[in-house]
């Protein structure tokens, strides 16, 4: 059967109850019929598309304003593009972009290399407030760090101690 | 000019960037005076929102002076000193026509669910925030609001997201008088709502953290009852057994994505990211509510999804309200109720830090050293 749009109000009882102030909604919602509207096709100036702006499939149009810096570079921009093949309604829309904000970082460190400078993570995660103000925690942390560190050194260089060699395993045979 | 710098989870720096500029007639550039670090800046901060780009700047909380105006603007001049609401809205749009600013559909190309929100990921808008020594601020003539005379401009930034956002969790709560509220969270917005739900004439206010100095603050600023969940086997069965087994008339999640007290919702929401960030204390506010209660939301949470006790929503007739604060809406009442010395934001400030040392600001909000209530970053051209 085909879909055509129907007035409701051609419907026995439509209506009828209606009471606009049992409304829970919030801010009170002004239902406005857009297509009764004078100003409803009314939009703000446009701002000029003048470098690559990802859309939302789930909008018309790009949006009046809209922020400038940042537009999708490298591998992480190609995941991004992709990501916004998707609506956000699907997890396909919105894990590739977490994705894509790790690769993100993974090329800023290049880029700070590239131009000669070597990120200090230590001041960038403000580590040093840790120290003034939690020292025993931020022992604490280190202390529990080095322990899986040297825990995991140990377990894998026994397990390479156990594994005879392919000579050794040869020999055997 | 100087601004934050966002470089991966939980690494951010102060770095040179280029200055901003008009890209639209409705534009306006502003010499920022305040900007504050927000809870919902740690969301971001720790690389738990989606489409957060390495190199933005964040800060949705700010104040600054004019200085640049681009063609079409008429309602703010240069040299005017103005709070920036943190939603970019158009007030033209068929959400922005109904006082819903923070549901602007104008401002955001990325996402269709949420409005433009300075500083707050490309999934808000990709634009620049406040944290820095100037912004650019779209739709000057709807946002930005000259500070009144007088005002202090500590006030004046904590009226950008931080007043109005507990004023409105209370609002959205249709507090009755006599009406026993319970507010989830012991942080700004937390504190904030406590002491509004006062406002709508509440009976019974009562705060829940894990922090204790944050619950003594919330004790003395909102004078409330606070409580530790930490100290208590199960913080819905306390509420229900201070509340004579009914549940409190209205909850009030004012945490978000960052929640900690079930270990649950922190594994799969906060460190593995298969939620959109943990939900108990929606899971908390739903279960310790009355039957017929309701729920108001205003922690963020990310876009995907969460694990809440939706049966429960059903079973108990439950009215849940949530949204992006709609600032410019509510700025009127609450710059009088600053004024009148009813609501005092700026005590909420505990720590001022030069925009300079933006990394161990951070580290000191977000780790909640030093009895850290609220941090404000000032630039080095704020000159105020």
């Amino acid at each position: 059967m085909e879909n055509t749009a129907k007035d409701p109000g051609l419907l026995p009882g439509w209506g009828i109850d209606a009471d606009p102030k049992n409304d829970p909604t919030y801010p009170m919602r002004h239902r406005m019929n857009v297509g009764q509207d004078p100003d409803s096709k009314h939009r703000p100036t446009l701002q000029l598309v003048d470098e690559e702006v990802l859309k939302s499939i789930e909008r018309q149009n790009v949006s009046a304003v809209f922020g400038t810096p940042l537009p999708p570079h490298g591998l992480s921009g190609a995941i991004r593009r992709w990501a916004f093949k998707y609506s956000e309604s699907v997890y396909p829309h919105w894990l590739p972009l977490l994705l894509a904000d790790r690769v993100d970082m993974v090329e800023g460190v290049l880029a700070d290399l590239v131009h000669g400078h070597v990120p200090n993570i230590f001041a960038e995660r403000g580590a040093k407030m840790d120290w003034k103000y939690n020292r025993s925690g931020f022992i604490a942390k280190l202390a529990t760090v080095s322990l899986l560190t040297a825990g995991a050194i140990v377990l894998l260089s026994s397990k390479d101690e156990k594994k005879p060699s392919k000579k050794h395993r040869r020999c055997q045979a | 000019m100087l601004a934050m710098d966002y470089r991966g989870p939980r690494r951010v720096r102060a770095a040179q960037k280029p200055m901003p500029e008009i890209k639209h007639p409705q534009d306006a550039i502003v010499r920022v005076t305040r900007a504050c670090i927000c809870g919902s800046d740690l969301h971001l901060y720790n690389g738990n929102v989606p489409d957060t780009r390495v190199g933005t700047t964040f800060g949705h909380e700010f104040t600054g002076i004019v200085e640049e105006v681009g063609p079409e603007v008429t309602k703010v001049k240069v040299g005017d000193h103005v709070l920036v609401p943190f939603n970019v809205a158009c007030g033209e749009c068929h959400f922005c026509k109904q006082g819903m600013f923070g549901n602007c559909h104008e401002s955001n190309t990325q996402a269709s669910a949420v409005g433009g929100i300075f500083g707050y990921s490309h999934t808000a808008g990709g634009y620049n925030g406040g944290q820095a020594e100037y912004a650019r601020v779209p739709y000057a003539n709807v946002g930005p609001t000259v500070i009144p005379a007088g005002m202090d401009p500590d006030d004046a930034v904590l009226l950008t997201d931080v007043v109005p956002t507990g004023y409105q969790a209370a609002e959205m709560a249709g507090i009755q008088p006599g009406d026993t509220v319970v507010v989830f969270g012991a942080g700004p917005i937390g504190i904030m709502a406590a002491r509004c739900a006062w406002l709508f004439g509440a009976g019974r206010v009562i705060v829940i953290d894990q922090v204790d100095y944050r619950l003594e603050f919330a004790r003395n600023y909102a004078k409330c009852e606070a409580y530790n969940f930490n100290e208590m086997a199960d913080p819905v069965v306390f509420i229900k057994k201070t509340t004579d087994f009914m549940g409190a008339d209205v909850c009030i999640d004012a945490v978000g994505a960052e929640a900690s007290g079930n270990a649950m919702q922190t594994i799969t929401g906060r460190k593995l990211l298969l939620q959109a960030g943990s939900a108990t204390a929606i899971h908390w506010a739903v279960n310790s509510v009355k039957k017929g209660g309701v729920v108001s939301i205003v922690g963020v949470y990310g876009p995907t999804d969460n694990l809440v006790p939706i049966g429960n929503v059903l079973n108990k007739g439950l009215t849940i309200r949530a949204n992006q604060t709609s600032v410019k809406r509510l700025l009127p009442r609450l710059i009088e109720h600053v004024q009148n010395g009813i609501i005092n934001p700026k005590a909420l400030i505990t720590h001022r830090i030069p925009l300079e040392e933006v990394a161990d600001g951070y580290r000191i909000f977000s780790d909640k050293l030093d009895s850290c209530i609220k941090t404000v970053l000032i630039s080095p051209s704020a000159k105020i």
